[in-house]
């Protein structure tokens, strides 16, 4: 059975799917966006605005206020006023009912808030509509109700939260981060002073219109939008008890690096480059859906995305050739399609780095595939993309791409697999696909990984936590464990 | 190498139910919409098997088989009409000069609790009186016993008789018997190995019929079978399967699963009753904009 394939099925060439995109007419959205300070939309303090764009068309959909030092200062006092004068003294089942409240309207406005999503990050609707904005909602759910028993999920502990936490966000997930940093944050009775990345602010400014609405206190949650030198403000800024990042390696470092000395609490959730494992006994056809899951869902704007497969060498031309044949079945292109499965990536600067990587391949002798659908002229996309034959030394399998290009390797033994798995500086995520359960428990106990899924990719959920080993950072957000880095005990 | 059924790849249950929900919000919408309810309607197998058939009653289905909706230009017949064997000789003879299609079921169809003999002359008999189709069931009780080779070879004999008479064969598994996605992949591997042209779900007669999931573990096969031979080979999902928007998301997963070559009445067929109906009712929407009540259109 070891013959070589050369059989091709042809799709989207006799029935083309028509054009099925959502509407927009109904989102209302104002053509310039201040800051979120002390319950009102206030005029940043430098006058100054920037564009931010729709990646699928380059064309603007909006002006974001740019935030300077006095903004975050104005913002953390608001936060620490609204933590001394109400939250910290509302009673806990209270507190709840307010988190449960945004969590309903972040229900109601969900359609608003995935077309937002899709038109200001790339991301497909599918994904927006389906994923993002009912797990933001849902995480909101959840931690409305930790809110009154953080005595019973810490018992003889005496938890007490902290004062101003400053959240710092990234752009491939807008709202859904928001959630993950905010509701916790809410629940254990802290206040909070927000910063989403400079791309992706307007999901973040509906959910301040959310929190408005919902009559949360004033001051409770602020949101200041800006460029990098805003979150640095933040983690500087002296009257802040708590940060929590999301993003990068690098700023994660730098972070550290700062609030060393400081009394400040941190949480890092940073970069990956997850091991996807499949074994020659595997589910073979529901794996190749898992790895394309894996490295495709968002772009491969993940940080937990499989970017390094790791196949059983007898098993391998079949999963390749069938992984091939898939790939020719993922619709690239408008995100407002309902039909796209590939959006567009998240900023020119982004895209650069994406093309960098695949050069970076290709001069490394690394054998590159790619899907030969068409990509749209205007927009930042990238064709899907696969590098047969790589070696772990290879820069493409070392270092995080945030794109959707996955590095293929075989393998031959359980024993290679863990070694190279683990010989990486990160330990976000990994995958495991095998039929056998003793063979999964063996994996999931010596991957350094943060999350092992067995047999699936890229499952979210409220209930369950979430945090690497390593470079990829440290804390967990999500489930009980997500409580404790609001808390002081 | 001789294909060993006990090594039939494993299917992962919760794998299969997120394709197939992903399938499902694929959005079809106008001309691709059309154009997938006139395939559709060129798949249909139309269906009677009832103790109560008569003659009368497959005459009329033979009627709606090649003139489903005349009120409406440029639809499609439907491909074939399934009838018990007794009936084939009525379909044939209505069905003369049209390019629709007898199947008739065989092999002590619903159960298959019968002996070889009979299921020989079961199928003999619905050949001989014209069937252009043959849909047979397997002996789900020693597929289950593990008797893999009994299967096999039942379907291999009935589908030498069906050579001899150029018609083509259809193995039903009785999906909602064999239960396990695992038991599914394992009966359509023996049955295109064994030489079936077509693997079908149900027989519509017990309460679980075609599924979505059921449906994709057997493209697959089919997938990798013509990876690893070039042959095709037909797919009929059966029972169940009673509304357009049922339909396209079927169409939907054929197509996404194995591509442009299947979408033809030569390589899928829906094993269906009122279906038919549904999607006239949709084409007719389509082409006027509006519903209209279903006393429009005939029932037979």
């Amino acid at each position: 059975m070891a013959k070589k394939e050369t059989k091709k099925l042809e799709y989207f060439t006799d029935w083309k799917y028509a054009p099925a995109p959502e509407a927009t007419d109904h989102i209302r959205l104002q053509k310039q966006y201040d800051l979120f300070i002390n319950g009102k939309f206030v005029k940043p303090n430098s006058g100054k605005y920037f564009d931010t764009i729709n990646p699928a068309t380059e064309e603007k959909i909006s002006s974001i206020a740019e935030s300077n030092e006095k903004d975050v200062d104005t913002a953390v006092k608001a936060a620490r006023t609204a933590y001394d004068k109400t939250w910290s003294k509302m009673p806990a089942k209270e507190r709840a009912k307010y988190i449960y409240r945004i969590a309903r309207l972040i229900q109601e406005r969900a359609r608003e808030l995935s077309v937002i999503e899709t038109m200001d990050g790339g991301k497909s609707i599918r994904e927006s509509r389906d994923i993002d904005i009912p797990l933001a909602a849902n995480h909101f759910f959840y931690y409305a109700g930790w809110a009154d028993k953080l005595e019973y999920a810490f018992p003889n502990r005496n938890p007490k939260s902290l004062g101003v936490a400053g959240q710092v966000i990234p752009w491939n997930f807008p709202l859904l981060m928001a959630a993950w940093k905010i509701a916790p944050a809410l629940a254990t009775g802290n206040t909070v002073v927000l910063k989403p990345a400079e791309t992706t602010s307007l999901t973040a400014l509906k959910l301040a219109e959310i929190i408005q609405e919902s009559g949360l206190p004033d001051g409770v949650v602020n949101i200041i939008t800006g460029h990098g030198p805003v979150g640095a403000s933040m983690v500087n800024h002296k009257d802040i008890n708590k940060i929590a990042f999301t993003g990068s390696t690098n700023v994660g470092k730098w972070i550290q690096k700062a609030i060393a000395g400081t009394d400040k609490k941190l949480t890092l959730e940073l970069g990956g480059k997850a091991a996807n494992i499949i074994f020659e006994d595997a589910p073979i056809n529901q794996a190749v859906e898992g790895i394309v899951n894996g490295i495709f869902f968002n772009q491969g704007h993940v940080c937990c995305a499989g970017s390094r497969l790791f196949v059983q060498e007898s098993v391998a031309d079949e999963v390749i050739r069938k992984l091939k044949d898939r790939l020719e079945t993922l619709i690239v292109g408008d995100p407002l399609d309902k039909n796209t499965d590939i959006g567009a990536i998240n900023s020119k600067m982004q895209l650069n780095k994406i093309n960098e990587y695949l050069k970076i391949g290709i001069n490394e002798g690394a054998e590159m595939y790619q899907s030969s659908c068409s990509i749209p002229k205007k927009g930042f996309f990238v064709r899907p993309t696969l590098f047969l034959n790589t070696s772990q030394s290879h820069r493409i399998s070392q270092e995080e791409i945030f794109g959707p290009v996955l590095a293929i390797q075989t393998f031959r033994t359980v024993e290679e697999v863990i070694e190279k798995a683990n010989n990486i500086p990160y330990g976000l995520s990994a995958g495991v696909w095998t039929d056998k359960g003793s063979r999964i428990f063996n994996m999931t106990s010596k991957l350094r990984a943060g999350v092992v899924w067995a047999n699936t990719y890229n499952k979210f959920d409220p209930t369950s936590p979430f945090g690497g080993y390593k470079e990829s950072g440290f804390g967990r957000e999500g489930g009980l464990h997500g409580l404790m880095p609001y808390l002081k005990f | 190498m001789p294909y060993d059924f006990r090594n039939s790849p494993v299917i992962d249950q919760v794998g299969i139910e997120e394709r197939v929900a992903r399938f499902n919000t694929r959005s079809i919408k106008k001309g691709s919409k059309v154009q997938a309810l006139k395939l559709a309607l060129s798949m249909i197998d139309l269906t009677t098997l009832e103790g109560k058939d008569t003659e009368g009653k497959v005459k009329q289905m033979c009627y709606k088989a090649m003139h489903p909706h005349d009120a409406l230009p440029g639809l499609p017949g439907t491909a074939a009409v399934c009838v018990y064997p007794t009936h084939v000789k009525t379909a044939k003879e209505a069905l003369k000069g049209s390019s629709v299609k007898v199947a008739s079921v065989s092999t002590a169809f619903p159960s298959g609790n019968s002996t070889m003999q009979i299921k020989l002359a079961d199928t003999k008999f619905a050949l001989d009186n014209g069937a252009d189709e043959i849909d047979m069931v397997i002996s789900r009780g020693e597929f289950l016993k593990g008797n893999y080779d009994f299967v096999f070879d039942e379907i291999a004999s009935i589908k030498e008789l069906c050579k001899k008479y150029d018609s083509r064969l259809k193995v039903i598994f009785e999906t909602g018997e064999i239960s396990t996605l695992d038991n599914v992949r394992r009966a359509s591997d023996i049955a295109i190995y064994a030489g079936a042209d077509f693997i079908k779900t149900s027989t519509g007669k017990i309460g679980v019929a075609a599924t979505m999931p059921v449906t994709l573990v057997m493209l697959d096969a089919i997938k990798d079978y013509y990876f690893r031979t070039g042959t095709m080979v037909g797919m009929k999902p059966a029972g169940g399967i009673s509304t357009a928007k049922s339909a396209l998301q079927y169409l939907v997963m054929l197509h996404e699963t194995l591509g442009n070559a299947w979408l033809d009445n030569k390589w899928f067929r829906f094993g269906a009753s009122s279906l038919a109906n549904d999607l006239i009712l949709q084409l007719e929407k389509e082409a006027r904009g509006v519903y209209f009540s279903k006393d429009y259109i005939s029932v037979d």
